[in-house]
Formats: structure tokens, sequence, C-alpha cells
């Protein structure tokens, strides 16, 4: 396994929104946490220690509601010892920030320009799907010196409970992830693919090597797991073994020969 | 540690149609598993239902390595786990939960459950008469058809009550308000609490009234189970408008001290 990324770390504690905050979907779930996190100093005391133990990369996910928090907490993160920052420009769940950056060229190309002017180590912007055009958001991370893009991030979604003729979740809306979101992943995977030329981290509802050799060929040159990891803890690992066995079983050397080798019809 | 394992399944019982009880082999989670711990379980091979369903544990049976639990059927992942058979491997996650019962140097102590929320004050009833505390139950169900394990209480208790909110078995009414009546007279050192929120309100407001310490259990809708999504959120009681503080039921929980969380 190449690294473990963190939920998003802010500058100051988020208390997170109201519960309930989770619900279940056809092979997903809804999630509007609203970015609970204890915040970059606690973490960098309390929980970095223990990621450290890990033989593998730490890469902490930074979000803020202002460009300034992004700009501070990429600061101090750039102090730390962690291999890299995914930049959250993308969470659904909160008013300020994030999304709002994440859905223009223009706010992701600022974003990413003025962190990275503070961040030496190696940026990735993780985009949000709920836009209109997402390889014109990823060229927006490209042109700010982005060093990579990851996506997609959830999909905005809501449930409504029948009885109460309401949404189940407190914040009425919520982000959609798991094996449900899958093929829309795949497919923005892909156009992005053709729109930069940084690398892409690809990841929604992966939950086995099939689905992270789809990632790879349509043009991801990594793949992360998030919600898959809830269904089944090992789903990491089970899923390394079966690309594994997907290269021995078509004689792949290096895994980058499969990126971006889809052939369209 | 929690434990991922693959439990075999070697008793199946019906206590209602909806209600049923697994026994499974269990050993590596059973070692470590405290009264309140609950289990997360995988009900589907593929990814629908998604995610697991959190299930507390109703008892321990540490000589034997095997656990038991009990749930309501009540939609598609728990109607997919009622159709496991004995010989039928399940995979489990647990024990999981940091929050248990505890019973400090409380030799008294007053059991209190509603519905499908008796379940895990079983373990914790028969570890309390294990190491010797007198132990009180009042359980409360809805009505007659509703109640069930009575024998398996009865035989872990020094006084079990039993209610129901129509009368048609026991005492009618809510088991809280037998409780209250037994303050009047008898001194309780602890409170221990697992069942639907107006039940738990009603506790804690007379842990509080009474100065009695008080546990509870708590369900919220998961997603991980393990503290990893933070999805389970609870307020906490020293949590206000301006300054909003949540805990994890999975994680901090299931079991909280009442005066400490905001119901």
């Amino acid at each position: 396994m190449g690294g473990i990324i963190t939920k998003g770390t802010s500058i100051k504690p988020r208390s997170g929104n109201k519960p309930p905050r989770v619900c279940e979907t056809p092979s997903g779930m809804l999630n509007s946490i609203g970015l609970q996190n204890p915040g970059v100093e606690y973490f960098a005391e309390n929980d970095l220690p223990f990621l450290k133990k890990f033989d593998t990369a730490i890469i902490v996910n930074a979000c803020g509601s202002t460009v300034e928090d992004y700009i501070e907490v990429c600061k101090i993160l750039d102090t730390l010892d962690i291999d890299g920052v995914e930049l959250n420009l993308s969470c659904p769940n909160v008013k300020e920030g994030c999304m709002a950056f994440g859905s223009s060229y223009e706010g992701v190309k600022e974003v990413t320009s003025k962190v990275r002017k503070v961040l030496n180590k190696p940026l990735i912007v993780k985009l949000t799907p709920n836009v209109s055009n997402i390889a014109e958001i990823a060229k927006g991370a490209e042109d700010g010196g982005a060093d990579g893009v990851s996506l997609i991030n959830t999909l905005l979604g809501m449930k409504i409970d029948i009885e109460k003729r309401k949404p189940v979740l407190a914040n009425n809306t919520g982000g959609l992830s798991g094996p449900a979101i899958r093929p829309v992943a795949v497919r923005m995977v892909y156009e992005v693919a053709q729109a930069v030329n940084i690398p892409i981290l690809g990841m929604g509802g992966i939950v086995n090597g099939e689905d992270a050799i789809e990632f790879m060929l349509a043009g991801a040159s990594a793949i992360s797991i998030g919600a898959g990891n809830f269904q089944d803890p090992y789903t990491s690992i089970n899923t390394i073994k079966q690309i594994e066995e997907y290269m021995e079983k078509h004689n792949i050397e290096n895994i980058s020969d499969i990126v971006g080798k889809v052939t369209m019809n | 540690m929690p434990e991922v394992v693959k439990a075999k399944l070697i008793e199946k019982e019906y206590l209602k149609p909806d209600i049923v009880r697994f026994k499974v082999e269990a050993k590596s989670i059973v070692e470590t598993a405290k009264p309140g711990n609950f289990l997360e379980i995988r009900v589907s091979e593929t990814t629908v239902p998604f995610l697991r369903r959190p299930i507390s544990i109703y008892n321990l049976n540490k000589d034997e390595g095997t656990l038991e639990f009990i749930f309501q059927i009540k939609g598609e992942g728990t109607k997919l786990l009622s159709n496991k058979e004995e010989g039928d491997l399940i995979d489990i996650i647990g024990p999981l939960g940091m929050g248990t019962f505890k019973f400090s140097s409380y030799n008294k102590i007053a059991v209190v459950g509603g519905g499908i929320g008796v379940f895990p004050l079983y373990e914790l009833s028969k570890e309390a008469k294990e190491e010797e505390r007198e132990v009180n139950i009042y359980l409360g169900f809805r009505s007659k058809d509703y109640v069930v394990l009575e024998k398996e209480f009865k035989g872990v208790s020094d006084k079990l009550v039993l209610t129901t909110d129509d009368g048609s078995y026991g005492i009618k009414g809510f088991a809280i308000n037998e409780l209250e009546k037994d303050l009047e007279k008898e001194k309780i050192d602890c409170i221990y609490a697992c069942g639907p929120l107006p039940m738990l309100r009603a506790v804690k407001k007379l842990a509080i009234e009474k100065d009695i310490p008080c546990q509870i259990s708590l369900e919220e809708r998961m997603g991980c189970g393990i503290g990893v999504c933070l999805g389970c959120a609870v307020k906490t009681a020293r949590s206000s408008d301006e300054n909003p503080e949540y805990w994890h039921v999975c994680k901090g929980g299931p079991v909280f001290r009442a005066k400490d969380v905001d119901i």
C-alpha cells in the first residue's frame, strides 16, 4: 500500500454537523459529517505519531472555509513529517469553502496557486464531481501548480424518510459514496485524463482489484479506497492482491503500463 | 483489540417471529469483550446492503469461546442475516466500543431496559451477579407479545420487574416508574439502561434528580463502527450552540455516563 490519506484537517477544530450524519443507500452511503476534526495542531501532536508507526506515506487532507484557512493549514502541514497534502476543494457538506472554491476553474486555480506558494511538499487537489465540466476544474488545479489531482469526492444526494416526510440526514443533503458512484467516477477520471498532464489519484466506490484496474485503465496512476474499508477492513490488502493477480494473468510487468490504456469504442 | 473473524453459527433460535438469537464461535472476540461492547456484522457478500450491521452482544460464554447476539429483523440487512443457518460462517468485527458498562464500587445496581434494548443488559447483569453485586432489573415491553428473555433475566437478578405499556403482562406502565417507586425505599448505587430514547431521557432525568450515577447505552446510525467515518455523532452535555461538541457512539460509546451526553 502506497499511503494513507487522512480525513479533512483544518486550521482550527471543527465540530461537524448534527446527527444523523450517515445513512445507507443502494450500494453506498450518504454522509454529512461536516469535516469534524480536532484541528491541525492536535493532529500533529496526537494522530501523526500514530500514523508514523506504519511504513507507508502519510498524506493529509486539508480543508478550510476561506483561502486564508487553506494557506494557514498548509503552512503548518509543510513543517510536519508528512509526505504530501491533498487539498479538499470538494466537500459538499459545509456552507463555506470547499466545494464553493472547487466548482470553478478560477476558484480552483486561485486556491491551488496560493497554497502552492507556501507548500513545498507534493500537492494533490481533490475535485468535486458536482460540476458540469470536471476536466476544466482539473485544468484549474494543474494551472495552479498542483502535482496531481484526486477524484472523485462524493456526489451530492438526499434520502427521504417517507413516514416522517423529512430527509434522513439532519443536514438534509449529504455526499454519496460507495460502489453506487463508481461508473460516474470512472467516466470523470477518463475525462480528466484527457485534459491534464499531471497524475490522477482515482477513487469512488472501489472495493476490489477489478474496480481498481478500471480506474487505472481510465487514466488513474493510483487509486484510493474509502467507504470500501467500512464493509471490509481488508479491502485495501485484497485489492492489492487482486491487482497483482491481474498483472500476472496479463503479463504486466509494471502497473503504470496500463494507466490510461482504455481504448474507446 | 477488535478482531475480524469468520465466526461459525452454532445455534439459531427464533425468540419471536422477528427476533432471532445467534450463538457463534468467536474465541478471540470473547476473550476481550466487555458488557456493553457491540459487533459489526457483514450481512451480504455483495455491496448490497453496503454497510455492516451494528449489533450488541447479549451473552459471552468465556469458558467455551462463544458469544450470543439477538437481533430484530427490521429491514433488508437483518433479514439477510436471519437467513444464515447453523454451520454458516459470519463475518464479524468485534468487540467494538471503548465505552462499556463499568461497575466501579457499585454494589447494588438497577438495570433498566426497554423493548429490543434489553439485549446488551443481560451480559452486564450476569457479570454483576457473578461478582456478587445486588441486581434489580426493570424491563418494559409494549405488550405481552413483545416480552422476551424473562427467564434469562430472572436468572441473573435479585429482583425482576416486568412492565407492559398496556398492562397485558406484568405491571401496567413503564419500567422507569417502577424503579422510581423503589428508589423511595431503597438505595441504588448505579443505574444502567438501554432502550428507546424517551426511556433513556426519563432514566437520565431520574438519575440526575436522585443524584445516582447512571450509564446508558446509545444507538445512532453508523457508517463504519470503528471510529473512522465519524458518522454516529452524539452531542455532549457541555456542548452549546456556539461551541457544539460531538462524541461518537461507536468509539467513545456505546455506553456513556448519562450526565455527559445530550440526548
